[in-house]
């Protein structure tokens, strides 16, 4: 161990680079972020109560974490569907699904949404057959449930896939061999084994749409108390100077990402806490 | 003699049947009925077909929908010239710092041994779960007219917020984690050995970096400077906050798509967003066949 010490040191450069490490985080992130929550605390707790209990926030929130918890929730579901076809099965045009999973999160978010816009209009390509059935995507919160479903996509799909290829084949068989139907083995061994990445992968998504903002706003319709988005509603009270809503608003969604970051990184403890077991 | 041959196909024949059986067997055991499985793939294939396919799809159609003429008519308007270029200037900017951080913050967490590094990797992380609006929001209160530094600012005529400067912070603190998050794993697992190989044999630091860590560490730089840039051209909510929307002169890429769509000119709005996703296309691919390169570093290819 003394040993191992000696040897690290050996190394030049520490100081140096922890030095400019903390410098530059400190100067591009953290006294911007510290920035913020100073903000808010010059306002006093009345009026940041006041700020977040008015309607057109409660609501912008509600439509936030709202339909993110949705859109994530059909992440996972649909996220462990694909990862278990790409990991499990072989068919023609694998690679090139697997590729493109990771387009949500290679593609401008601007591109994303006017293209899911022009896609799911009343004239676009699905928007039409939709409209035909009576459903309404595009400039209705179904429209920023679509977008939000599309930025989560990689998130359940890449923390999971990794988990269950490298999960040992022979808890399946011997869970098989031992009288378990498929089914059983599926919900008792091989779903407890991808817990952890699943709940992690639904956090992500989550974090990811609720502070969405680029391909959301132009196929919600950010109609106030309906479709409006809490990141829309920060940049709308910004154009008015109204900082202090801006700023409480802010602070709310931010102490979100704390606490989801948070679990994530318990989360991670907890899957590495299980490996020796197995 | 034919006896003999008759015996040595017909003896191992069942015992290879049994093992086929064998293995068929414990291949049922891991997989599901054929009708499963296809339903399985369909529905995959089908999800990403309708949200990851079509999107795409969708955006060179309609960028050319009036023709081609049309679409490079669009791209070389001054307005699409010139927000091309305040996004490659922007993106080269903030690379460029981002670069430079990742590798020397990458030496300092993965090259040493301290307290608290899980924490500093959770801090470098942050812009990551941070919403765009929010990061550009914390500039607007820095150097914003009623910010900290908004009259310090005003008084010396240095302009910030909707300029150059502003946009280039913005998109660096969205861009800040991915050089560093693409070099840590990987000079974590490349271990200290071979610097302090040449450390003893008389090189000094700088040498050391240039010479035995950076040839090891290129194909991950690369991958990160790909993310990395991927993300600063893209970026949209962060600079939308901070950019001021001036026409020709504060306008990226994204945020001239975004102007045009609302203007309804759908031509000239697809045009600059087909741009933007042949350089999602592109990165996609580098970063496929960069991966395979980073694999071959370290991991026995499996599949």
């Amino acid at each position: 161990m003394s040993a191992l010490a000696a040897r690290r040191r050996t190394l030049p450069g520490f100081g140096l680079t922890m030095g400019l490490t903390l410098s530059w985080l400190s100067v591009i992130i953290l006294i911007p972020l510290a920035g913020l929550f100073l903000r808010s605390l010059e306002l006093s707790p009345e009026q940041f109560w006041n700020i977040l209990s008015s309607r057109r926030t409660l609501n912008a929130l509600r439509v936030s974490f709202g339909l993110a918890f949705a859109a994530a929730c059909v992440n996972l579901v649909m996220g462990s569907i694909i990862v278990w076809a790409l990991v499990r099965y072989r068919f023609p045009g694998r690679r090139l699904f697997d590729a493109i999973v990771d387009v949500p999160f290679a593609l401008p978010t601007a591109v994303a949404g006017v293209a899911l816009t022009a896609l799911f209009a009343e004239k676009g390509w699905l928007g039409g057959p939709l409209a035909a059935l009576g459903i309404k995507v595009a400039f209705t919160p179904v429209g920023i449930f679509v977008a939000m479903i599309f930025i989560g996509i990689p998130f359940v799909v890449r923390t999971v896939q990794p988990v269950l290829q490298d999960l040992d084949p022979e808890i399946e068989e011997a869970a098989g061999s031992l009288g378990a139907s498929r089914w059983q083995t599926i919900i008792r061994v091989i779903l407890p084994s991808l817990a952890p990445a699943l709940l992690t992968g639904l956090a992500l998504a989550f974090a990811r749409a609720v502070g969405e903002y680029g391909s959301v706003i132009f196929i919600a319709g950010n109609l106030p108390n309906i479709s409006e988005i809490a990141p829309l509603l920060i940049v709308i009270r910004l154009s008015e100077f109204r900082y202090a809503d801006a700023t409480a608003i802010a602070v709310v969604m931010l102490v979100v990402s704390f606490v989801i970051i948070f679990a994530v990184n318990r989360l991670q403890r907890w899957a590495q806490s299980r490996i020796p077991e197995r | 003699m034919t006896m003999q041959i008759a015996d040595s196909v017909s003896l191992p024949a069942p015992d290879a049947k049994a093992r086929a059986h064998a293995a068929a067997a414990r291949d049922s055991l891991r997989t599901e009925p054929k009708a499963v499985r296809i339903t399985i793939i369909a529905l995959a294939m089908t999800f990403l077909t309708v949200f990851v396919v079509l999107p795409l799809v969708v955006v060179f159609a309609q960028a050319l929908s009036k023709g081609v003429i049309a679409y490079l008519t669009a791209l070389a308007e001054p307005e699409a010239l010139a927000a091309i270029r305040l996004t490659l200037l922007v993106a080269a900017i903030s690379v460029g710092l981002n670069l430079v951080f990742g590798l020397v913050a990458a030496w300092a967490i993965a090259k040493f041994d301290f307290k608290g590094k899980t924490f500093l990797i959770t801090l470098i992380d942050l812009p990551f779960s941070v919403s765009p609006v929010i990061s550009g929001l914390v500039f607007v209160l820095l150097f914003g007219a009623q910010g900290y530094f908004g009259s310090w600012l005003r008084e010396h005529d240095i302009q910030i917020l909707f300029a150059v400067p502003g946009i280039a912070l913005a998109t660096t603190f969205v861009t800040f984690p991915f050089v560093a998050r693409a070099l840590i794993p990987l000079m974590q697992e490349q271990g200290t050995q071979e610097e302090e190989a040449a450390i003893s044999l008389g090189a000094s630091g700088l040498q050391t970096f240039f010479r035995v860590t950076l040839p090891n560490i290129k194909w991950g730089v690369l991958y990160g400077v790909l993310l990395c840039n991927a993300r600063a051209m893209g970026e949209f909510g962060a600079v939308s906050v901070v950019s001021g929307h001036i026409r020709g002169e504060t306008n990226t890429m994204p945020l001239l798509v975004e102007i045009l769509y609302n203007e309804y000119q759908f031509v000239a709005a697809f045009a600059i967003a087909s741009l933007l996703a042949m350089l999602a296309l592109i990165t996609l691919i580098a970063k496929t066949v960069l991966e395979r390169h980073l694999n071959e570093g370290h991991e026995p290819r499996d599949h």
